[in-house]
């Protein structure tokens, strides 16, 4: 019996971090926010085999499971790391291992020659507007909030549950980007009119277990910047002087910090469960990946705010640059299901709605 | 990860369950201490490895290595088939541990064989109503005089005072000494003259808890636990073990259960109160904490099998959320209720037995009991995030 990280588990973590703490530091996360082109971090990130981490070995990955997949994703969150590794290094080759283990897409998203972004948000309640119909191997309509935008290829879930790949350069589809809080990962918009798509699986299944893994890592994205937040919190409050003290002596300010380490600090677990489920344990993994998603949204919210309060004005200004985190949980709150609607379908997953 | 506990465990899983088809019939329905058929039961239990599993067999327990994983098929198997998992109280699960730790050979001999079996039963005596979260700041006297100390002062919230057979008990000995430096822990007999029981009753209406009052009470000076002055460090180390055990996800987990049937049961105008949204957002949220902590736990179950020390943030916080998150249950319970919710006591309406009101009440209890939500958060945030201490007053500044 062990749960907890293993020797390798706490190698990758250490790797990830020390790349991501050269690469990705606040003032590149800034640049990037001006420049989304920038994609030299996505490149290290690939260098250091980060795309190839659920592509088997015989394929040029590494062939891990999706627990490593969701320590990198908290390591980027940490980082507010501007990259499209949840569509290409996770999503993707994780459906294409379950639908089409020998597709030779995934060897070129081992090798970051694919990017994948994510036109899923039809399949989880789709707003005003957006709906996408396959017919005859064609697809029309639109999905905003893609993902990972842009990219070379997108996973576009239609109004019957199928999902599909089409090419970013195919007939009929048009692009655009939208601007959203969060900078650090863009967003887009694809509008598709009869634009050839390939379709990788009709069975809803396949969609919902794509579904579990996206939210998995959108929760541990949100672990790795709520515990960053809080360690900001500490430090500055342990150098911040107030009345001749350091504010950290108070225990007004002590308690907003251990408010917010005991609420986070069981999301680690619940990550690491909800990742390991999605590989081991088929009963527990839909159910799990909603109710993590939920109640990291709602943590996440917390600390973000509480974390930004003991800061002061400075937490509110763009100097600090704290809203980066913040707004990172706030998108990963909203996309691929919010709070509600995730304990709606944790209820009814149960048999607890009529 | 890997959550199975493995073969070995799973056998030793099997012969729990045998046991229990064979002789869970003879589990005690009372829990009237000393009544015969509980103690008949712990002693079967003792003799099996089921109860008083680590304590060495020269104290009369059944003398096995601590194994977290076996202690915890136990508990599992003894709380799914519902049969008594045997006595528990102060004696057995705070000084007993601390006896073995501290202890001199004669005290161990003569204390706790008796305790074990469930003849010997006793109360703490910590808190005072000067010293509650600043427990070293303690008044109770000791006065050393011939070849007895002679006590006197106040204890609070004694557990079982009315039914204990003695005390452990923490006096200042040394009234010159720094706070935490001049406190011994004694051990005496509750029905020395000189001691007076009041019954304090609680917010539940029932006594749980009683102030104990001592007048020259006379306690041979060698029933002592440790040296003098050391009492505090004594203390402390059976402190540890109450925290751990207090909102044990697991129990909250079957409680949960409980609550989601419950809400399927309950009807408001014909309709279930489950087919409420905000309602059954509520338990669908409460779900998820209590998902967290569970799997918080397993992470420190887990750390503690293994013997690696990087759950230990983890390990603060559950007495702080464990406790918390049962209250918010509790009170979801009396919620979907709504006005039954309030009934208690012989109400025919009561559903349950009463215990969603009892236990809303009595988890309050235990959110202020055995170190208050506030110094969790002093703990977690000096102990887990290093933060540092408040400093004194000028007054207390020496």
């Amino acid at each position: 019996m062990e749960f907890g990280l293993s020797e390798e588990q706490t190698l990758l973590v250490d790797t990830v971090n020390r790349f991501l703490d050269d690469a990705s530091p606040l003032d590149r996360v800034r640049k990037f926010a001006a420049d989304p082109n920038d994609t030299d971090i996505w490149q290290g990130l690939v260098d250091i085999g980060i795309s190839g981490l659920l592509v088997s070995e015989d394929a040029g990955g590494t062939g891990l499971r999706h627990v490593e997949a969701a320590l990198v994703a908290e390591a980027l969150g940490n980082h507010v790391t501007p990259s499209p590794y949840l569509g290409s290094a996770v999503v993707l080759p994780s459906v294409l291992n379950a639908t089409d283990p020998g597709a030779t897409l995934l060897g070129e998203l081992a090798a970051g020659k694919v990017r994948c972004g994510l036109a899923l948000s039809g399949a989880t309640g789709a707003r005003a507007g957006t709906a996408v119909v396959a017919r005859n191997g064609r697809l029309t309509g639109k999905v905003a909030f893609v993902l990972d935008y842009p990219a070379s290829v997108y996973l576009v879930a239609d109004a019957a549950g199928s999902l599909h790949l089409v090419d970013a350069n195919a007939s009929g589809l048009s692009h655009r980007r939208l601007t959203t809080v969060d900078a650090s990962r863009p967003v887009g918009e694809i509008v598709l009119a009869d634009s050839p798509a390939t379709c990788l699986s009709n069975d809803p299944e396949v969609l919902a277990r794509a579904l579990d893994v996206a939210r998995v890592m959108l929760a541990a994205d949100t672990l790795g910047a709520a515990q960053n937040m809080l360690d900001q919190a500490v430090a500055y409050a342990l150098q911040r002087e107030q009345f001749d003290r350091p504010i950290a002596t108070f225990q007004a300010v002590k308690h907003m910090c251990a408010e917010m380490a005991a609420d986070l600090e069981p999301c680690r677990a619940f990550v690491w469960y909800a990742a390991h489920a999605l590989d081991e344990l088929p009963d527990e993994a839909r159910l799990t990946a909603c109710h993590l998603k939920a109640h990291i949204a709602e943590v996440g919210q917390f600390v973000s705010k509480t974390a930004t309060e003991v800061h002061g004005g400075m937490g509110f200004t763009d100097l600090v640059g704290l809203h980066y985190w913040f707004k990172r949980i706030g998108l990963n709150r909203q996309v691929l299901g919010t709070p509600e609607w995730l304990r709606d379908e944790a209820a009814r997953l149960q048999g607890l709605v009529a | 990860m890997d959550l199975s506990y493995g073969p070995k465990y799973e056998a030793f899983r099997e012969e729990v369950r045998a046991f229990l088809r064979t002789h869970g019939h003879k589990s005690p329905k009372t829990t009237k201490l000393k009544a015969p058929e509980l103690l008949d039961w712990q002693a079967l239990l003792i003799e099996n490895g089921y109860a008083a599993r680590t304590i060495p067999k020269e104290y009369g327990g059944y003398g096995a290595e601590p194994d977290i994983l076996k202690s915890r098929i136990i508990a599992e198997e003894f709380a799914a088939a519902q049969v008594s998992s045997g006595m528990g109280g102060q004696g057995i699960s705070m000084l007993v541990p601390t006896l073995l730790e501290m202890g001199t050979e004669a005290q161990k001999r003569e204390f706790i064989p008796p305790t074990i079996r469930g003849e010997m039963v006793w109360c703490q005596g910590y808190s005072e109503p000067g010293a509650g979260s600043d427990l070293a700041s303690l008044r109770t006297a000791g006065k050393l005089d011939g070849d007895h100390w002679v006590v006197n002062g106040q204890k609070i919230w004694t557990s079982t005072a009315h039914l204990a057979d003695w005390i452990f008990c923490l006096v200042r000995t040394e009234p010159d000494a720094p706070k935490h430096k001049g406190i011994s822990f004694l051990l005496f007999r509750m029905d020395t003259p000189g001691i007076e029981i009041r019954p304090l009753v609680d917010m539940t209406m029932n006594r749980n808890f009683n102030e104990v009052f001592f007048t020259d009470v006379r306690v041979p000076k060698d029933q002592m636990v440790g040296a003098r002055g050391q009492g505090w460090q004594v203390a402390n180390s059976i402190l540890g073990f109450e925290r751990d055990s207090l909102g044990d996800p697991n129990a909250t987990l079957g409680r949960l259960n409980r609550l989601l049937a419950l809400m399927q049961e309950e009807t408001v105008d014909g309709a279930r109160v489950i087919d409420n949204g905000a309602l059954r957002d509520r338990a669908m949220r409460i779900q998820g904490r209590v998902m967290a902590m569970r799997f918080n736990e397993l992470r420190v179950l887990s750390a503690k099998v293994n013997g690696r020390n990087d759950a230990q943030l983890a390990r603060l916080i559950g007495k702080l959320q464990g406790t918390e998150l049962r209250h918010a249950l509790e009170q979801l319970g009396i919620d979907a209720m709504g006005e039954v919710g309030t009934s208690y006591a012989d109400n025919p309406y009561l559903r349950d037995g009463g215990s969603w009101q009892y236990h809303f009440m009595f988890f309050l209890g235990l959110i202020i009991g055995g170190g208050t939500s506030q110094i969790q958060k002093n703990i977690i945030s000096e102990r887990g995030l290093g933060m540092p201490r408040e400093p004194k007053l000028a007054k207390e500044q020496k």
